[in-house]
This record gives structure tokens, sequence and C-alpha cells, in this order.
């Protein structure tokens, strides 16, 4: 058998370290392994909340904006407009809050253990895709429901929004994680964060509603508004818009490199700072 | 052959904080809002290890040895990575297995079982090698019963047990440990001992054993290092490299009349100004430094408790020189419930009768106290003593030492 030589010196050249993250696959799998688990084991409804919380939503969005301010969504019924771009939202918002916390969460094995940190932020990255499975089943439900057809193109249209929201959310998580650990402030600015971005996304309302242009542009900086466009191409047959596009596949790169890379240039120190 | 570890002028720095380890904004924004006006000062470093340098053979055991702060656990986070060295460098050939501490990672949500498996891939293992151990590990830990409970049911000791049984089953090619037997019950340690010596003699596994236990250390290691401030002070053969501590070691024990010795600042203390803070020998009630086989020997140890303790143990080791127990019980062996006061100075006596300790030569005293819940310190080498060549029996001919290690005073041999 060949002998593993580690070569231990000061911190030098960026490097991803993708091969080390596949020697290290194992323990990826079941930090989120352990994650799922604990968070439904700890709740008597257990993995119920992954339907009901976005149903939830749902309810109280259709009750409030399509009956009362009258958004006009047609020709999507307004519960699958809202519900399209709330598991959108909510694999995004997940994605931030668990692995941005998670860096802090995990410091009592950072400080202990050695292997490639980006696995904990990564699996919490993966909690957030396991909880929108659940609610991707949980709309395609109500698409039969609400007899709403999709198109067999329909599936890359899905994928790519899936992984425009997979990335940005990765990547601000990582940054926010490894930002967290040297200035605790973070924490407390990541609910107030998700909150701005919530309300810039369009899940309530659809984004071609906003008549100033300028306006637009600067709101499809939110990757999530690119992401919930491509989601909803399939079912509103209209032309995803160009620009919005374009802007929010530009800010998804910036947002997960340089998340990536602020990561990987703190981490070798993390294990001091926790 | 290579070397497995080879250690390369190594050095790590830290930069002295005043305050919390970790930062706020508002630190920040200040301290650059000062530093506009006075010229900034120039931050403290401190060197946690100095330019260090040592080669550790395949199958070679060492022990590292040093006071708090000396740099061992850095050395050891080096290793294993969780920390980078400032200049520097280091090459291990071989899978690490770190032990810093047992049960990294444990989850109280998650049952003993699913433990095992996430323990285990923390500490390294895969998957197939868990599945294949997991009997081996279950049986080593003793709680069949319960390990399908979820582990915020167990108590602390079974928690500890399942720990140690995963990373007795670890299989790397080196092993880095630190202190990982200063706690679980005597038994239990024990086994484990066992467990490390058979792994690292037919397995031909190299170790690194950091612990203030010496006599674990000079049970397991065949080569030592000592750090003292963050300095290789010496590498070598490890009854050298012991014996050499250890005269540093007492000296720090400062005596504060005869043999009455200050253990406030001995470097197992775990909170100052708490637990055992002095001890005194009595030999025939007198204060004695050296001991006369036969004599009553008594030991008073004062302490202090800030809480009260459960149901607590109090008791002593005597070791020779060679480290071999002589004597190592508590009050629980004795039957004796002690009752210990709190926030108020204490004192704790053990005494031994008519003591038929014979050989003489130096011996160490090792002195706990605590329960197995809120606090336990145990110091190694509290203090020591000499036992002197007496003619016991009265009869003029000396008893060779090397045959007698005890002696019975009123032995008979009659025809």
């Amino acid at each position: 058998m060949e002998k593993l030589i580690t070569h231990i010196q000061p911190p030098g050249r960026f490097s991803l370290g993708l091969r080390e993250l596949w020697q290290y696959r194992e323990l990826f799998y079941f930090f989120t392994w352990r994650d799922i688990k604990v968070k439904y084991k700890q709740t008597y409804l257990g993995i119920l909340w992954a339907i009901i919380q976005p149903l939830g939503m749902m309810l109280l969005f259709t009750l409030l904006f399509s009956r009362t301010l009258k958004i006009d969504t047609a020709p999507v019924s307004y519960p699958i407009f809202v519900l399209s771009g709330l598991i959108l939202w909510n694999l995004f918002s997940a994605s931030i809050s668990h692995a941005g916390d998670s860096m802090i969460q995990n410091a009592h094995i950072i400080k202990k253990i050695y292997f490639p940190r980006l696995i904990i932020p990564g699996s919490a990255v993966l909690l957030a895709l396991f909880d929108f499975l659940i609610g991707l089943l949980i709309f395609l439900v109500f698409c039969v429901l609400y007899r709403q057809s999709l198109q067999w193109y329909s599936v890359f249209y899905f994928s790519a929004g899936i992984v425009i929201v997979t990335l940005a959310g990765f990547g601000t998580g990582t940054f926010l994680a490894a930002l967290n650990v040297k200035y605790r402030d973070f924490r407390y600015m990541i609910p107030f964060l998700l909150q701005l971005l919530f309300f810039s996304s369009q899940i309530i309302y659809p984004l071609t509603a906003v008549s100033n242009d300028w306006l637009k542009y600067l709101l499809a900086l939110n990757p999530v508004n690119s992401a919930i466009d491509l989601f909803r191409v399939s079912f509103t047959n209209a032309e995803p818009d160009t620009a919005v596009f374009l802007i929010g596949l530009v800010s998804t790169s910036v947002v997960f490199w340089g998340g990536l890379y602020y990561f990987k240039k703190t981490e070798t120190f993390i294990a001091d700072l926790v | 052959m290579d070397a497995a570890i080879e250690i390369r002028n190594l050095s790590k720095v830290y930069r002295l904080r005043k305050t919390e380890s970790y930062i706020s904004l508002r630190d920040i924004i200040t301290q650059s809002a000062r530093n506009l006006f006075k010229k900034s000062k120039k931050p403290e470093y401190f060197f946690s290890l100095k330019d260090i340098n040592f080669a550790v053979m395949a199958g070679e055991r060492i022990g590292i040895v040093g006071h708090n702060g000396a740099g061992k656990s850095t050395l050891l986070k080096i290793i294993s990575r969780i920390t980078p060295p400032t200049s520097g460098e280091a090459l291990v050939r071989g899978r690490i297995g770190s032990l810093l501490e047992v049960g990294t990672g444990f989850h109280p949500e998650l049952t003993g079982r699913e433990n095992i498996y996430l323990n285990g891939s923390i500490l390294g293992l895969k998957k197939s090698e868990i599945n294949r151990q997991l009997d081996a590990i279950i049986d080593f830990s003793g709680i069949e019963k319960f390990i399908d409970t979820p582990l915020k049911h167990y108590s602390s000791g079974m928690q500890l047990r399942i720990a140690f049984s995963v990373a007795a089953h670890l299989e790397p090619e080196i092993l880095l440990i630190d202190e990982v037997l200063a706690v679980g019950d005597m038994e239990f340690q024990k086994k484990c001992m066992g467990k490390m010596e058979e792994v690292s003699k037919n397995h031909g596994r190299t170790i690194l054993f950091v612990s203030h236990n010496l006599s674990a250390v000079k049970q397991l290691c065949t080569r030592g290092l000592l750090l003292e401030n963050g300095e290789n002070k010496l590498f070598g053969d490890i009854d050298t490299v012991l014996q050499t501590y250890r005269n540093s070691y007492l000296r720090k024990t400062s005596r504060t009349g005869v043999a009455h010795y200050d253990l406030g600042q001995h470097p197992n203390k775990i909170k100052p100004g708490n637990g055992l803070l002095t001890a005194q020998l009595l030999v025939n009630n007198e204060p004695a430094e050296t001991f006369i086989p036969g004599s009553d020997f008594k030991v008073r140890a004062g302490y202090y408790l800030e809480s009260p303790l459960i149901d607590p143990e109090a008791g002593i080791v005597i070791k020779d020189e060679q480290y071999n127990p002589i004597i190592g019980l508590n009050n629980k062996h004795l039957g004796i419930k002690l009752d210990l006061k709190v926030n108020e100075p204490g004192q704790v006596t053990i005494s031994i009768p008519a003591f038929n300790i014979y050989m003489p030569g130096k011996y160490y005293v090792d002195l706990y106290l605590g329960d197995q819940v809120h606090y336990f310190e145990c110091l190694y080498d509290a203090f020591s003593f000499d036992v002197l060549p007496h003619d016991v029996f009265h009869s003029g001919e000396e008893l060779r030492p090397e045959w007698n290690r005890i002696f019975i005073k009123n032995m008979d041999i009659y025809s």
C-alpha cells in the first residue's frame, strides 16, 4: 500500500483542494446525515415541518396578496406562482442561515480534528437541498391539483434555477460562515440580510410588475430573481428576460467564487479563532 | 527507512490579544479610529513553539511532556493539521489519527450506534471500516444494552466508554493522543491502556502521547520529548527525559516548611484556588521528608472547595522510582464517606499506620480529590519522599532491597 505523505507548511498558495474533498466524501455524507437526522428528530412533527412551513406561507400570501391586493399573475394561478417562488427562496435562505452559522455550531469539532473545512458549510447547504426536495414534491402535487400543465423542457429550466440558487446560497453562506468566525456581528446581520433579500425577490410579485427598468436591473442582482424567472418559464410560457438572467448569472458567479475564495483564505486560521 | 514524522525548524507564533478570542466589528472600528491619532502600538507576539526539530521513526512511541503552556498541545495540533505553523515544516508519512479529545462530534440526540458512525468518520474511519469493527467497538464499550438509546440519556461515564471504544479501534499508522487517559474510571483506563499497548506494540504503530500522567507515559513510550516554553529542551530516551522533567517539576512545587508543599502551582491544577492546595507529610506525627520503614505515614492535604462535590473521593497513589504503584486507593475503597467543607478551608488526612514499605529509594505521591461529575483533579507527583534503609527486625542483618519491597513486622520462622 502506498503511504500517504502529508507535507505541513505555513499557508501558501490558494487552492480549492477538490481532491482532498473527494477523499473526505464520506465525512460529507455523515455530516449531512447528522444534520437531517437531528433536525427532524428533535421536533414532534418531524419531517412534516418541511411540508407545513411552505404551505402555511403560501396560504398566507395567497389570502393577503391575491385576494386583497389583487396582484395579477395570469395565466398562472397565484398559489402556484407564490409556491414556486417560495420553495426556491427557502432553499436560498436556508442555505445562507445554516451555512452562515455552521462554523460556530461546529467549533468544538473544528478545534479538535482536521478535515477540509468546506465540508461544514457544504453539508449545511445539502441539508437545505434536502428540505427543498420535499418542497419541490409538494409543488408538483399542487401543480396537479391546480391543473397546471408542465412541459417536458420544464426539467431543464427547473434544474437551471435550482443550480443558480444553490451556488448563490453556498457562496453567500460560506462567506458569512468565515466572516462569522472573525466578527460575531454578522451573526445578527444574517436575519436582517435575509429579510432584505426576501422582499427584493420576485416571490410574492412578478418582476415584470416593476416598471422602472433600472430598479428591475438592480433587483436582478439578487440571484434568486433570475432563478425564479427560469423556474417559472415552464408555466408562464413567457420568454425569460435576458438582461435579468445575465445580471443574475454574473452576480451568482461573483458571489459563489468570492465566498469560496474568502472562506479558503481564512480557513486555515479558523481553529485559532473559534 | 524513512522517518514517520519529521519536524524541521517548526515555530508557531500567536498574537496576544487582551480581549476575547474573536473580534467584534466595533473593536476594529474604534481601534482604527484611535490609530488615526495615535501611533499604533506594536502588537505583542508570543512563541508557542520555537524552532522545534526532531524525527520520529515508524513504530516509535514518543511521550511529550512539559509544563502547562510549554507548547505540547500546539505541537500536536500542527501535526494533526488543525492549525498551521508560522514557519518551518513537518513531514508526516502515514495516516494520522488524532485523539486530541475523545468523543469529538458526539451528538446527544443520536443513538450510541449512530454516534459511533459519526464519531468514527470524524476520526477518519471509512464507513466500511466502521461496519467491520462495529461489533468489536460495541463489545469493548460494554454497553450493548443501551446502544440504540439516544446519547442524552447516557451518564457521562457511559458516553466516555463509547468514545474510548471508537478511539481504541482506530487503525491509523500514526496516533496522536492528548491526555485522554486523565478521565474515566480506573478499570476502564487500564483496559484502554492495554489496548493501546497491544495496538502499538503488535502493529508497529507510531504514537505521540501528551500526558501529565508520567506513569502512563513511561509504560507506553520508548522515547520522550521535553518541551519548555516552546523549545525543545530534550529529546531522547524516555527515562532520561522523565527524570529531567521530574526534577524541574518538583522544583515547581515549592516547599513552604518542613515537608509542607504548596500545590497551588501544580501543572495539573484545573482551577486555581480550588481543590487540593497544600500537602504535608507526617511521619510518626512529625513533619518529615524521609520515611523510616514501619513508621506511621500520614498525608494531610489542605483543600478549598467553591462548590460541593457529590459523594467525593480523596485518594493517593504512591509510586516507586520506576513508576510502579505501591499503593493506590481512596476513601471509597475503604468504605468511608467523606464530608467536605465548602467555601472554607478544610483538611483531608490519609493515614497509613505502621506502613511496611521497605525498599529504600525515592517515592512519588499522586493525590486526587473530586467526584466524577463536577470537579476532579489528580495531581501527579504532588511531592516525593525518601525511604531510608533500616534494620527493621533489629537483627543487625540488612535485608536485601531487591528481594524485599515490603516487610511484615511480626513475621516468624520457627521449627
